[in-house]
């Protein structure tokens, strides 16, 4: 790290800090040498930072209020978004928060797709945020089924049955996952501590995240490596907190817009009906931050396989910095990549869109199609690019933007970058 | 540098700190009050209580808002032993015609005044309640006597709606 | 220049992926048969209040007609008289509370008995238990009316159209005993037959009792039960936005002058 020696000022300060060093940290992170290229794109780490917290303080609130058991569970909402002072207020930002939190997570990973900051040296920081994104899914998937509606149950009753399809053991665990022979009050009573457990340990793989990122430092729009702190460098405050700050009060416009004026569009209309175990609602759909791996989960006719792809459209993420063999980070100068970048973030839309519609016809063709580009993205596509593309030059560093530089040469002050 | 402008970049930063701050406070009391009794628990705010057949020299208890109250109907010579009792002996002074509208009925909040326990019926050294928690003494009219307890158990607000019923509340 | 252009096309190319979200979820959740009649429903929009007069008569067409088979559990007789809701005047909450009767209990002697209800209680319900509503009307639950709007894709819109979209069913079409036709029903088939036909009570206020105006008040009346804070979520929203607004662009502007410390465009 480049961090030079921090002494406080004052006696006690040093005397506090020699035995707790959380004045360097407090140091470390206000100077924090930042690319100062960085685009609106960079503030959703800080956005994301704000959803969890929102989340977890929502969350807890909730949590005063709301009843785990399956015959108080649909009331005890009602009576938050009824009785409890600021209850519907605290509700709404909770439910439409999730949505909120993973619109951010999206922009995020793609924003890291397109300027490659999945790369060497930065594998570790975005494994850390591929497992972020997976218990970022278990505790939505969770949540969901709290408030123990129609959607709810069924939702818990589906994607439950998905372990069925592990051979030999399926049933068994599913039975274990249930605690009984359908989804009933144990399994909600173990969703909700499930549910409050998880975000903390977001929490705390967000710590890791974040110092794996101080190592090398941020990746940048030109995708080159910098000196810190140089030239091309602010130090983190103020430059990058009031940045981060504005762009996160745009969010929270968005956000408000959805908190209080439209809090259930983006929820389904049968989570209000109370969970019948009888009765399945006659068009079932996740939310919509899971459609696209739903749509793969349908799209192929196979149990066990489509379970089995779902799980792979996920995890093939974790091993991208591998699959990508181009030594250029930002697609900025990758103009094949680019091409690809746009083609695959349509794919993943439509995907989406697919996994809204019925698995049938037209839809289900147009899933498959887009499930089967999906991996050719990724397995095929992004390694062979690597060695094919024509890239552009690179510039030698963010000050000067004089094309100096060659993907060669950027590559080699890349490996320089790794002998020191 | 002229000497405007430094002021005139301080006076948007104190702005946007100022109106900041002002969103972190109506952020944080939903947040806060959301712990404060909801509007179901404020309705429930009254109790009627039929008491045709408590017999004198009884007490019964009944919850409102959760906490016990005594009801007791009685004997003139309570009554008497209650009336009786010196001012400059009470710890904390109340007469008792301030305490039983009706001196034959007794209405409090049956919950010592020192940490909350709920002391016990007929027992302790003034005929009235003894709590086991940590030795208070009330007297006939409720009226601590002797222990840590620092005022008489509560009176709460109650009206009798006919000759057999109270409302509590 | 070329910076601010390209930030305003970033900026339209992140709301149109939110459109497409949100159009893809609504899309996914109101798949209808008909399309919905529409009405000018006072309580939309970024100042939408309820209309207190159709309050008061949905509240009235709640009472004398749905409330026979349907219960609304979650909603209590003070609700009426609090601030953005029918608002009615507590005494008027009083005798609308006092003319139901709850069954209490137990007493001291161990009995459950009889009482006019109070302000505090839940509204009283038509059967005892879903079996008991199932048995009384032919199998098929009226659902409850708390959240019924919220239940609905189409919410107040399904609603209202439901209520007027009772028709003789097409030719070829059979229809089982008890079952009647309505175009807007999911299926085209329902349990209920036709609650409402003009008249079928007078109002309070005078006002015409036609099947239209009758649908457009109860249906006023359920989107209040189901969102009773809709009125205060909306003066709070407007505030709330505003409020943004103005510290974005102060943060804006202090951002600007930061970032003019160092040779670069923010």
């Amino acid at each position: 790290m480049s961090d030079h020696e921090y002494t406080p000022t004052s006696k006690v300060g040093k005397w506090f800090n020699d035995r707790l060093p959380l004045l360097t940290l407090a140091n470390h992170l206000t100077d924090y040498p930042t690319p100062k290229n960085l685009n609106y794109w960079w503030t959703f780490g800080g956005i994301l930072t704000f959803c969890l917290i929102t989340q977890i303080v929502t969350g807890l609130t909730l949590a005063m209020h709301y009843i785990a058991h399956a015959d108080m569970a649909f009331e005890s909402v009602e009576h938050i978004m009824r009785d409890v002072n600021y209850g519907w207020l605290i509700r709404y930002i909770h439910s439409n928060g999730a949505s909120m939190f993973f619109l951010a997570v999206y922009i995020h990973i793609f924003r890291s797709l397109f300027y490659g900051s999945y790369k060497s040296p930065r594998e570790i920081i975005w494994i850390i945020g591929i497992i972020i994104y997976l218990l970022m899914m278990a505790a939505a998937f969770m949540g969901y089924v709290l408030p123990w509606g129609q959607m709810s149950f069924w939702g818990a009753t589906v994607i439950t049955n998905l372990f069925s399809a592990i051979p030999l053991v399926g049933e068994g665990i599913v039975t274990w996952l249930w605690g009984g022979y359908s989804v009933d009050n144990p399994t909600l009573t173990r969703f909700f501590t499930l549910h409050y457990l998880i975000p903390f340990l977001i929490l705390g793989l967000v710590v890791l995240h974040i110092w794996a990122l101080h190592v090398p430092g941020n990746n940048n729009p030109v995708g080159i490596d910098i000196k810190k702190p140089s030239k091309d460098t602010v130090p983190f405050h103020p430059y990058i907190v009031i940045k981060d700050g504005f762009a996160l009060l745009m969010f929270m416009i968005v956000f408000a817009f959805f908190v209080f004026y439209s809090p259930n569009i983006l929820g389904h209309a049968d989570n209000y009906i109370e969970a019948n175990p009888m009765v399945t609602p006659a068009h079932i759909v996740p939310e919509w931050y899971l459609l696209p791996f739903y749509a793969i989960l349908r799209s192929v006719p196979d149990k066990l396989l489509g379970v089995v792809a779902m799980l792979s459209a996920i995890l093939i993420l974790a091993v991208l910095p591998w699959l990508d063999t181009s030594k250029i980070r930002s697609a900025v100068f990758r103009p094949l990549y680019k091409q690809f970048y746009w083609i695959l973030l349509a794919d993943v839309l439509i995907l989406g869109y697919m996994g809204a519609m019925p698995a049938e016809g037209l839809y289900l063709l147009i899933a498959r199609v887009a499930t089967a580009y999906y991996f050719l993205h990724f397995l095929v596509i992004l390694p062979v690019l690597g060695f094919k593309e024509k890239t552009l030059p690179v510039p030698l560093s963010i000050t000067e933007p004089v094309l100096g530089g060659s993907p060669n040469l950027a590559t080699a002050k890349h490996n320089e970058s790794f002998d020191k | 540098m002229s000497d405007k402008k430094p002021k005139r970049r301080e006076f948007l930063f104190t702005a946007s700190y100022a109106v900041g701050a002002v969103g972190v406070g109506a952020v944080v009391w939903p947040l806060v009050d959301q712990m404060n009794p909801d509007a179901s628990v404020k309705a429930l705010a009254s109790t009627e209580v039929d008491v045709s057949s408590v017999k004198p020299g009884n007490t019964i208890t009944v919850l409102w808002r959760g906490k016990p109250v005594f009801i007791r109907r009685r004997t003139p010579e309570e009554i008497l032993e209650a009336k009786s009792v010196k001012m400059e002996d009470l710890k904390h002074p109340e007469k008792d015609e301030d305490r039983a509208k009706d001196p034959e009925w007794l209405v409090m909040l049956g919950v010592c005044t020192h940490l909350g326990c709920v002391p016990l019926n007929d027992k302790g050294d003034y005929d009235g309640w003894f709590c086991p928690c940590h030795g208070s003494h009330y007297d006939t009219s409720g009226r601590i006597r002797k222990g840590p307890a620092p005022l008489n158990m509560e009176v709460p607000k109650y009206e009798f709606v006919n000759a057999n019923t109270i409302k509590i509340g | 220049m070329k910076v601010l252009i390209n930030k305003v096309k970033n900026l339209i190319k992140l709301l149109s992926i939110l459109a497409l979200i949100t159009f893809v979820t609504t899309h996914s959740n109101s798949a209808e048969s008909a399309k919905l009649l529409k009405t000018d429903w006072s309580f939309k929009g970024l100042f939408g209040k309820f209309d207190r007069g159709a309050l008061q008569r949905g509240y009235q067409v709640y009472t004398e007609v749905c409330a026979s088979c349907h219960s609304m559990k979650y909603v209590s007789y003070r609700n009426l008289g609090e601030k953005g809701g029918p608002e009615f005047t507590e005494a008027e909450v009083k005798a609308i509370a006092a003319s139901f009767e709850v069954t209490d209990g137990p007493n001291a002697d161990g009995e459950m008995f009889v009482r006019p209800a109070k302000l505090s209680d839940k509204f009283v319900m038509p059967y005892e238990n879903v079996k008991a509503a199932q048995a009384a009307n032919g199998g098929a639950y009226p659902p409850d009316m708390s959240v019924l709007v919220k239940a609905r894709g189409g919410g107040v819109d399904y609603i209202y159209s439901l209520l007027q979209g009772y028709e003789d069913a097409p030719s070829g079409m059979t229809l089982d005993e008890g079952v009647h036709y309505n175009k807007y029903m999911y299926g085209n088939k329902i349990m209920m037959s036709a609650p409402l036909s003009d008249d079928i009570l007078e109002y309070g206020d005078g006002t015409k009792a036609t099947v239209e105006q009758m649908s457009k008040d109860v249906t006023t009346f359920l989107m209040w039960a189901a969102e009773p804070h809709l009125e205060s979520r909306h003066q709070m929203g407007f505030k709330a936005i505003i409020y943004l607004i103005i510290l974005t662009i102060l943060v804006y502007f202090s951002m600007k002058k930061i970032w003019s410390r160092v040779k670069s465009e923010v």
